[in-house]
């Protein structure tokens, strides 16, 4: 027996992280997804049910708000990050003075829970004492700001913020693959007659490709993921105008007692998570096996 | 004689667009400090709102400074007004947070770096799947394990406890800390471990003596990662514990929504800002690190 340990330390060793991930990973997702195909109410049930939840779940008004609001919000929140990650990150690279103070300020927004964000964000866009009576107190007397409060407006506020909180972090990316070029490879082309923009343009920016892949899964990631902002923010209002799918399967599962359905969701979101992530954990392994 | 050449022509092309250059930078750095301005406007705004009193701020605009310094809405959502039931304040919360983040990150950057140290000097055939199977953890959307979660926390008899929050954010951190730790050793020569090996040494031997005094910036590059990612859950916190054994994120988002007669956008303020502040300080002071995390943490590799 200590023979044996000995010998197989190692994989003793593993044996915990393995076993927890296997148990509270994918042991769950897969009793989630069992769940899924049951008619379960308060209490899990255990008797199978077919596609019943999955039928409900796309039948229902307001998941389909959820996943529409998804879809705004992703595209927005991704081509906004990226652009003004990019812009950042090339005009800091210009040999900047103060270019650490600047990159603090960008990114500390990734140091604050969404919560925060969330709250200060909250105040900021309310419409009696925030941004809109600041203008009206500047002089724009007709200044009307009250997306926060409005139906069709409102997922356009948890855009606002979350693109506070995340462009600093493409920044980053960007950045630092930026640096990772060589010298010489910008030189060459100056010398060859390209102008600082043709550079960017024709040559710097087409080498990002990894870095565009990244933070393309990175952010998709996110927005499918999130909740906390949400919640600080409008609570998915006004009405239900701002449910998210995160939110439809929390508020489905412990305030509507409906576990079957809220499982069905959360298997919708974590299909849609995977299908992001496995190619990117795919290519990405076969990049560090080629190298 | 060629590099002569290509190396005056260089100086020439830079000669001619001095004034460009001139007008660019100027619009750099007017951009530049645009964005500076809009990431730096809600901290602001954050900081002065709490410092004023409501009557200044029914009077003023979102950006007026503060006619004197009133630090009142801080000792409030910190220690509460006072008169018992239905004050809420920060305090309780606060510790909640520290007691839960405190052996969550220890056990999870151990165990990460155990993992990682296995995966990377002890190789056997298939660890490359192994590390996948841990990594993919990284990635789940975690409302595909709260309902079993909630259940087994139940089942254990340590749901709406700090003891539970521990576990769970234990569990969902080892990916993250495997990831961190695996990349870090395979940095390290292999020979090392061999050669030591050859010397007799042990399994943990050589991790203590030879891993150990080298890990210093991937242990505080992931203790930072975990205490940040924790100390800012909101799910886990919210749905696993209520009341009493909730952590600060969670408080805060009860003390903001609570409808009282008057919203004290001051008291607001300040709780945000005390529930941020850790997480804060931690980034000014290790920024390099926190840095190295968040691009490792996504990008792998």
């Amino acid at each position: 027996m200590l023979k044996f340990l000995e010998k197989n330390l190692p994989k003793v060793v593993l044996a915990p992280a393995v076993g927890l991930i296997s148990w509270f990973v994918y042991g769950f997702v897969l009793w989630t997804c069992y769940i899924s195909f049951t008619n379960s109410k308060i209490l899990p049930k255990y008797e199978l049910w077919g596609f019943g939840q999955y039928s409900k779940l796309w039948a229902s008004r307001k998941w389909l708000i959820a996943v529409d609001n998804l879809f705004v919000f992703t595209a927005l929140f991704l081509i906004i990050c990226i652009v003004i990650g990019i812009i950042l990150a090339i005009f800091l690279d210009q040999k900047i003075r103060a270019e650490g103070v600047l990159r603090t300020i960008y990114l500390y927004p990734m140091a604050l829970s969404f919560i925060v964000t969330g709250t200060a964000w909250k105040w900021i866009l309310n419409p009696s004492l925030g941004i809109q009576k600041m203008f009206i107190d500047w002089g724009f007397e007709n200044f009307t700001f009250d997306w926060l409060v409005n139906r069709e407006m409102a997922i356009y506020t948890i855009v606002i913020a979350g693109v506070w909180q995340s462009a600093g972090f493409v920044m980053a990316l960007f950045l630092a693959g930026l640096r990772s070029v060589e010298d010489e490879i910008v030189k060459a082309a100056k010398i060859d007659g390209a102008g600082l923009f043709t550079v960017y343009w024709k040559i710097l920016i087409p080498m990002m490709r990894p870095v565009f892949f990244t933070s393309f899964v990175i952010l998709v990631h996110i927005s499918i993921k999130s909740y906390d902002l949400i919640v600080a923010l409008t609570q998915g209002g006004p009405g239900i105008s701002t449910t998210m799918p995160a939110l439809y399967m929390t508020q489905t599962a412990f305030h509507k007692s409906q576990v079957g359905l809220s499982a069905a969701s959360a298997m919708m979101m974590f299909m849609a998570v995977a299908a992001v992530i496995i190619p990117y954990l795919y290519s990405e392994l076969r990049r560090e096996n080629a190298r | 004689m060629q590099d002569n050449i290509s190396r005056s022509s260089y100086k020439q092309l830079e000669q001619k667009s001095k004034y460009t250059n001139l007008f660019l930078r100027w619009f750099l750095y007017f951009v530049l400090i645009l964005f500076a301005s809009y990431f730096i406007f809600p901290l602001y705004v954050m900081v002065v709102t709490s410092l004023k009193t409501m009557e200044e701020i029914r009077q003023g605009t979102l950006l007026t400074w503060p006619s004197t310094l009133n630090f009142e809405s801080w000792a409030i959502a910190w220690g509460g007004r006072g008169y018992g039931a239905g004050d809420t304040f920060l305090r309780p919360y606060f510790w909640n947070s520290i007691k839960m983040v405190v052996p969550a990150v220890f056990f999870s950057t151990f165990i990460g770096a155990m993992t990682g140290y296995v995966l990377t000097k002890w190789r056997f055939k298939g660890d490359q799947w192994v590390f996948l199977f841990l990594l993919f953890g990284c990635f789940i959307p975690f409302q595909a394990i709260l309902l079993p979660m909630a259940r087994t926390l139940g089942v254990l008899g340590i749901s709406n406890s700090i003891l539970g929050l521990v576990v769970v954010h234990t569990v969902y951190g080892i990916p993250f800390t495997t990831l961190f730790f695996r990349n870090y050793y395979v940095s390290v020569p292999t020979e090392l471990v061999k050669a030591a090996r050859i010397d007799g040494a042990g399994f943990f031997k050589i991790f203590f003596k030879i891993l150990l005094p080298i890990s210093a910036p991937i242990i505080v590059v992931t203790v930072i990662w975990q205490f940040t990612q924790i100390w800012n859950d909101f799910l886990f916190g919210s749905t696993f514990s209520f009341g009493e054994a909730a952590p600060i994120q969670v408080a805060l988002n009860n003390m903001v929504l609570s409808s009282t007669s008057v919203k004290e956008y001051n008291v607001d303020m300040a709780s945000a800002i005390i529930a941020g502040i850790p997480t804060l300080i931690v980034y000014v002071l290790a920024g390099k690190y926190f840095i190295r995390g968040l691009t490792s943490g996504a990008v792998k590799g």
